[in-house]
Formats: structure tokens, sequence, C-alpha cells
């Protein structure tokens, strides 16, 4: 008696499962309607939960159920879920549409000239809801010095990034990077700035208030000047003590009035850049 | 009957009161130390009791008595006087006050007397002492300072034109697109680190570069970790160090521990954090004639003199010096605060202590000079 039980309950159980069901999409695109379809009859609940979005409705089983644009913008993985006497589920997947907007990094803002791999710019596709792009799409990099083209390279997205690298150019300044994709575009700058002094050289005289020692014009390596503002150090060392002053850039050299009566050694450094030395006798 | 007893107490009260601020056991005599907040005495008998009576008078900022009591030998006039203990021009001795002292004789004779006194001061970036050598003089039965003649700076009115680069930072707004307006933070690198053991505790030390070619501001933290990873103690340069880094400057932190021994210390930890910050590059500051020499007390102390050569007054001077080893070392950093504001294109004397531990190491050293001037940031 039990065992008959057991079978009929089964039976009545699997009766009413397959009387209802759904099926959804296997895929569908941001903001884009979707349909799913339902089998069965009598009245069900309905729940679609997805990336910020959950919805409740009360639904006829056998009809479509019908997701509008707006319950779909949120690129990633959904759930259906159909409930009456039991619940059954289905999930699909919404795609990013197609892209929108380029979202352009490049790093560093700054950078010295002659740097290898000091430049990076990273691009991120998205759609118009904002989603990442992850269908492989070639992106253009474009490097430029004024109006000048210096290099220009593609790369496709890769899990809907792509990136490049690149070696900060010879001369100081602005460097654009332009980044493409189909008819959108996105333009930042760099600014390529001198390295550090180097043959830092300086020439001074002895003057009624002391003694005016100046640089030549500062500039690095490249022969880039060093901007304006750089803090260059200049120390007198005499027999009785040192006088020192750190005196900015201006006009691309630097210059200082310094106390020493005596015989004196002036030295320049800048940064950890030094420079020659200069013997100056004593005030007569 | 009733009344006898609270007559007697009241009259031994008043008795004992007059002993101790007239009789003869309160200074006459002092030899040694005199210290604190001296109570006014009526007639300076004694050396001692007549530097009391100024520097009491000085505390209590009663310039009149202060100033009529001093000797008629003594030099300069009231302003002159008042300002020298006031400060003026917004310098860290007009902030300061006269918390105590302790005087010292040097020598005295029938007529006159050297006292050496060390003035302990609060100010706004903590206590000061300051040692300064009065002259006292008998003018009939009552001791006198003879004040000596003050040279208070003064600038002649003139027009000082000022072309400095100046930095400023316009920073981006929200609704802009994203990664369209960033700006890296300026570079800065740590160039030098020592941890030494000092009588206070351990001590962390080095110098900082701005690499970059932008203005940075610039603060070191280091935290100290021992054997089993934790950290024992953290903490940040604070004052000792100049904060505003122009392009390529260089400039000495120290990081102090208090009742730490490097004993315990497996590793130190160090991070320096760099923010992009409007700045200029005026005012100049030259350091003159800087020297290691001994004081009056023997002790070791880099002296100099400040040199604005800029147009802008600058209120409290705070001069940092790094001090190397015959090996480039960095050994000791110290500091110190410029009592009087550094006026246009006029100079100002400073000096900062070296301890007598490592005064015979000292092989070189670097001067930098931090300001800060009202009204600035």
């Amino acid at each position: 008696m039990r065992r008959l039980l057991t079978i009929c309950a089964a039976a009545c159980l699997g009766a009413v499962c397959a009387a209802q069901d759904l099926h959804g999409p296997t895929s569908s695109t941001a903001g884009e309607e979707a349909a799913i379809s339902t089998t069965g009859s009598g009245k069900a609940t309905f729940y679609l939960l997805g990336p910020g979005v959950s919805r409740k409705s009360d639904i006829s089983l056998g009809s479509e159920v019908h997701l509008q644009a707006q319950d779909l913008q949120n690129a990633g993985e959904y759930f259906a879920v159909l409930c009456s006497d039991t619940c059954r589920s289905s999930s699909f997947y919404v795609t990013a549409a197609k892209p929108a907007s380029l979202t352009f990094l490049v790093h560093p803002s700054r950078v010295p000239v002659g740097q290898g791999d000091a430049v990076s710019g990273v691009a991120f596709p998205f759609d118009q809801f904002r989603n990442l792009v992850l269908t492989p799409a070639t992106v253009n990099f474009q490097l430029m010095a004024g109006t000048a083209s210096l290099s220009s390279r593609s790369a496709q997205t890769r899990d809907g990034i792509a990136w490049f690298r690149t070696a900060s150019q010879k001369s100081a300044g602005t460097l654009q990077v332009d980044a493409s994709l189909g008819d959108l575009s996105a333009r930042r700058a760099v600014q390529q700035v001198a390295s550090d002094p180097c043959n830092l050289r300086i020439k001074g005289e002895r003057t009624k208030a002391g003694i005016l020692v100046q640089t030549e014009p500062v500039r690095d390596c490249a022969g880039n000047p060093v901007p304006d503002g750089t803090i260059v150090t200049f120390t007198a060392t005499e027999a009785n003590g040192r006088s020192t002053v750190d005196a900015p850039i201006k006009q691309g050299v630097a210059r200082a009035q310094l106390e020493a009566p005596g015989a004196t050694v002036i030295s320049v450094a800048s940064g950890v850049a030094m420079g020659n030395e200069l013997r100056i006798g004593a005030q007569p | 009957m009733k009344f006898t007893l609270p007559i007697i107490l009241v009259a031994v009260t008043a008795g004992l009161m007059t002993l101790a601020l007239f009789g003869p056991g309160h200074a006459s005599g002092t030899v040694g130390i005199a210290a604190g907040s001296a109570v006014f005495s009526a007639k300076a008998s004694t050396p001692e009791q007549g530097l009391n009576n100024l520097l009491s008078d000085v505390q209590r900022r009663n310039w009149d008595r202060a100033f009529s009591a001093l000797s008629t030998t003594s030099a300069g006039n009231k302003q002159s006087f008042i300002q020298d203990w006031t400060g003026s021009d917004g310098s860290l001795r007009s902030f300061s006050s006269l918390e105590g002292f302790q005087a010292r004789p040097l020598h005295a004779t029938n007529d006159d007397a050297q006292m050496r006194v060390r003035l302990h001061w609060t100010t706004p970036v903590g206590p000061i002492e300051d040692v300064r050598d009065f002259h006292l003089i008998r003018e009939g039965d009552t001791w006198k300072v003879a004040w000596p003649k003050m040279q208070i700076s003064s600038v002649p009115a003139q027009v000082i034109p000022v072309t400095y680069l100046r930095w400023d930072l316009v920073s981006g707004n929200a609704s802009d697109e994203w990664g369209s307006k960033n700006v890296d933070a300026p570079h800065v690198r740590i160039i030098s680190m020592n941890a030494v053991d000092s009588a206070e505790g351990a001590v962390v030390m080095g110098e900082v570069v701005n690499e970059d070619t932008i203005p940075a501001f610039v603060n070191v933290n280091a935290a100290l970790v021992d054997g089993s990873g934790a950290a024992i103690d953290d903490e940040s340069s604070f004052d000792k160090i100049d904060h505003v880094l122009l392009p390529k400057q260089v400039t000495p932190y120290r990081i102090d521990f208090p009742n730490i021994n490097l004993k315990n210390v497996k590793n130190v930890r160090m991070d320096v954090k760099a923010t992009l910050v409007p700045a200029s590059a005026d005012p100049v500051i030259g350091v003159m004639n800087q020297k290691v020499v001994s004081d009056v007390q023997g002790k070791s102390i880099l002296q100099g003199d400040l040199m604005n050569e800029s147009g802008q007054t600058v209120n409290i001077p705070h001069v940092i010096a790094s001090f190397y080893d015959n090996n480039g070392k960095v050994i000791w950093v110290s500091d110190g605060y410029v009592n009087h504001a550094l006026l246009p294109q006029s100079g100002e004397p400073f000096a900062v202590e070296i301890p007598r531990s490592l005064a015979n190491k000292v092989q070189s050293f670097h001067v930098v000079v931090n300001q800060y001037s009202l009204g600035r940031s």
C-alpha cells in the first residue's frame, strides 16, 4: 500500500512539473528587447534577476513574457524564475552593445625625455549603457608631437582592454596620444620634460656685495633646457666657513649672490647632479 | 581671651610674609643658580635680585617698571627694549612668552657683575631655551642691568621687483571624463637613510630629493618592525623636514622614536608621501658664513647668517641642517627656529646644536631654510 502511494505522488508531481516551463534566450544584447516563452496553464509569478535589476510580475502560463529594453541595459548573467506550485528557472547572458564611448588612460602625465617604455596608454570601449565591450575590437593609437605624427600602432582589445607602451621622445614638449575605435576617439597629452641637468657649469666674479655667480644655460644631456624654477644649489667654501644659496632657475639661468671675502671655492649642484668648481681669489 | 589666638596667628603670618619678601634669606648671598619666576624685591641689593626684578617684570610685561629699573648707562630707548622682548613683524618671539629662567653668576665685583641666564620660552613650535648674558652695575646700593644697544633690523622703503616662478594648481571637477585630467603626484625619492640610537630614543634620518619638475609637499613616515614582523612604532618627520620642495631641491628629514632602542628593531619601513601643491620660488634665502664652533657653554653648534634675498618678509625662518661623516653618510639632523623675522634684503643669525658625541665626526653639513610667512600657505 505504501509503495502504491509513493508511486502515485511521484506521478502527480511529474505531471505538475511538466505542466509549467520557461525558455529564455540563449543570449541577448544590452538595451534590446527579449522574450521568454512559458508552457503550462494557469497563473504563475515571474521573477527577473540580473545586474542591477530585480523584477516580479504575475503572468499567465503558456504566454510569452516580454522583457523590455530598460530591463536589460546592464551586461551580465540574468536569471528568469517562474513559480506556480513549484519553481522553474533559466539563465541567459546579456552582452554589451556596440561601442559608444572610448575611455583612454595615459600614464604618466609628465615624463622625463629619453626614458624607455615610460609612457603607457590603456583604452576601454564602452557601450551607451557604460558596459565594457568584451567583443574584440581594433583600437588605433597614434602619437604626435605638435602636428607631426611620430608613430602609429593598432591593438586588438582583449577582455575589453587594448594597451600600448612606448618610450618618451628625445625632445621636451607635449606628446599627444590619440586612441580611436571606428568613429570614436579620445586624446590625451603627456608633458615630456627635461631630464636631470647635465654639464652644469658656472661662472662668477667678485663684486662689491660679494661674489656674483651664475650658471650657463642649464640643459639636460639631450640639450633640452631644464624648466624654470628648478633649484640649483651654489656653495662657496672658504677657510672661515661656507655659504650656500638655493636659487631657482630663471629664464634658463640660475644666479646667486654669495658672501665670501676670502679665497673661495664655489661648487654647484642641482638635485643629485654636480657641476664644475670655480676658484676665486680673496677680496683685494 | 577668645581673640588672643587669632590675633597671634595673624601677626605671626604677617611677620613671616614680611620676612619672606624682604628678609635677607631670599636672594642675598645667592651663589649659584637663581631660578624660576622670581618674586619682585623692592630693593635689589644683589646682582641676582637686580636681574630677578628685571626678568620678573618682563614676564609680567610690566614694561614701565622694567625699563625704569635699567642702569643709566643703558643704551637704546624703551621702544627698542620692549621690541627686543616681544618681537615684531610676526616673528616667533612675538608669539612667545617667557615662562621661566635660571641665572648663574659668571663673575662679580663690588660694582659690576656678569650673569648668564637660561630663558625658557613657550612658543607655538614648542618650548625653546635661550641663553643670554647680562651685565649688572651697582648704582648706589641698588644693582641694575646695563642694557646694551640692540640692533633692530629696518628696511628702507624701496621697490623690489620679484619675477620668480610660481606654480598654480588647476584641478578638474567631477563632471570631467574619467582619465582626461589626471595629473600625477610629484616624484620624490629618499636618497639616504640612517638609523641611530640617541639619548632620547631611536632616530631615523636622511635626505629626500624632489626629482620632478613641479613642487611637492613631502612628508616622510617610518615604521619600526621587530623580529616577528610586528610594528613597534610609527612616526612622521613632522617639522623636521622642509615640506615644500621645489624641483630638484633636497631636504634633510629626521624622525624621532622616543624611548625606543634600536636593539629591539629588526627592520625600518620607510614611506615618503608627495602631493602636488601650489608654490612659489620666492623668497630665496641664502645661508651665509656657516661654520661649526663652540658656543659659550662649550657645546658644538653650527652657526651662520640667513640672508633674505627677496622682497618678502619671512616671519618665522626655520633652519634644518644635515651633518655628514667622512663617508658622506648623514649622521645627524638638527633644526632650530629663528626668533626674529627675516626682513627683505636683510640677515639674521642662526645656530643649531650638534650632539656632543657626534661633534668630532662631523666632516660636512648641508643647511636648508624652511619658511613660514603670515598670510601665505
